[in-house]
């Protein structure tokens, strides 16, 4: 444990609208690295797709990032790869955003786990 | 998957035992992996069932969240492009521990305070109280989605490991034991088969002498009817002299 604790700790970092960047920024999870990268990236109506994409891939590589959090509208442009992302670190969490209404059916964790319970749970 | 898919072994005693133990080990190792698999599926269904809980009060924290902001905005302004080209150091972070169910590593997330508050003058001409509010209720969501990250790691590892483990479980129980059983049947009926034969080689070789020996008797009664009497000749090697002890 004393190795773990040695440590310096992770980053959450966060994909999503000006709102919910904002919010999570008050909250403190924003950092600048020492190469001007944030860990956090604003999508408004003309961000390119891939440009979310290359963003989500580019925080999955670095190692001190250990929970994206990700609109789900933002998640749904990009589903293909959130779906190809299958180790356990970094986690990858789908929020609702202030907009769109939280989906439990589209969530890829949650549609990993259709079947094993009843959709009343879900409600 | 015939009946001739066995190990290809030379059936003997030894490898009969030899395949014994192994039957016995197979069946014990599929116990035990029957065993880890009700484990971690026990510990899944703890987890989904916190999952979901965890989503539904995500959901909450995350709307209360968000209509803290739009009140905080209402109270200051507008405050978005402030806070996005302010940011410094992260305030919350993460530490990594590790649990362990039946062998399985999961991680389990953390998260902690470190360092002060970027944003400690922001909101100071108005709006302070909303803007502390909604620092708050953010803190919580992190909080609360910091733990839902652990729980949906947690659930994506298991998964996998349960799927292997029922793997191996059905390899053993469908494609291991009966090769070994197969196997086992295999040398079972060879050695059968061998004693068989042994025991044919016996009473064919019992027979043979039999013939030879009535032969030589005819042979014997032909030359007595012939007049030559063979019955009372010494063997050539039997000389009929006592042995010399020194």
């Amino acid at each position: 444990m004393a190795l773990h604790s040695a440590i310096k700790g992770k980053l959450l970092s966060v994909i999503g609208d000006e709102d919910t960047c904002v919010g999570f920024l008050l909250g403190g999870v924003g950092e600048i690295n020492k190469n001007r990268h944030p860990n956090f990236m604003v999508v408004d109506k003309n961000t390119a797709v891939s440009e979310i994409e290359d963003c989500f891939k580019r925080f999955v590589k670095r190692d001190d990032i250990d929970i994206i959090l990700i609109n789900q509208n933002c998640a749904e442009l990009i589903r293909h790869v959130i779906d190809a992302h299958t180790s356990p670190v970094p986690a990858i969490l789908e929020i609702p955003s202030k907009d769109h209404p939280y989906d439990p059916t589209k969530d890829s964790i949650l549609r990993r786990a259709k079947g094993m319970f009843s959709a009343e749970d879900l409600k | 998957m015939s009946g001739k898919d066995r190990i290809p072994i030379f059936p003997s005693r030894g490898a009969q035992t030899m395949m014994k133990a192994r039957l016995a080990g197979a069946h014990k190792g599929h116990g035990l992996l029957k065993k880890k698999a009700d484990a971690l599926q026990m510990r899944f269904r703890l987890i989904l069932a916190k999952i979901i809980e965890t989503k539904q009060l995500m959901g909450d924290v995350m709307k209360e969240a968000a209509f803290s902001l739009a009140e905080a905005k209402f109270a200051t302004g507008d405050f978005n492009q402030v806070v996005l080209q302010n940011v410094t150091k992260a305030q919350i972070k993460i530490r990594t521990k590790k649990d362990n169910v039946a062998g399985v590593q999961l991680p389990i997330f953390e998260s902690y305070q470190d360092g002060s508050d970027t944003y400690e003058l922001a909101g100071l001409a108005r709006g302070g109280q909303q803007l502390q509010k909604l620092k708050k209720n953010y803190q919580a969501a992190v909080k609360v989605l910091v733990e839902l990250a652990s729980l949906q790691t947690s659930f994506v590892t298991l998964d996998e490991v349960i799927k292997i483990t029922n793997r191996r479980v059905n390899a053993i129980e469908h494609v291991i034991i009966p090769r070994i059983d197969r196997t086992l049947s295999y040398i079972i009926s060879e050695l059968d088969e061998y004693e068989r034969e042994e025991f044919y080689r016996l009473k064919k070789i019992q027979d043979k002498k039999r013939i030879a020996r009535k032969k030589v008797e005819a042979a014997k009664a032909e030359l007595l009817a012939q007049g030559v009497d063979t019955r009372a000749v010494n063997n050539m090697l039997d000389e009929g002299d006592d042995d010399i002890l020194f």
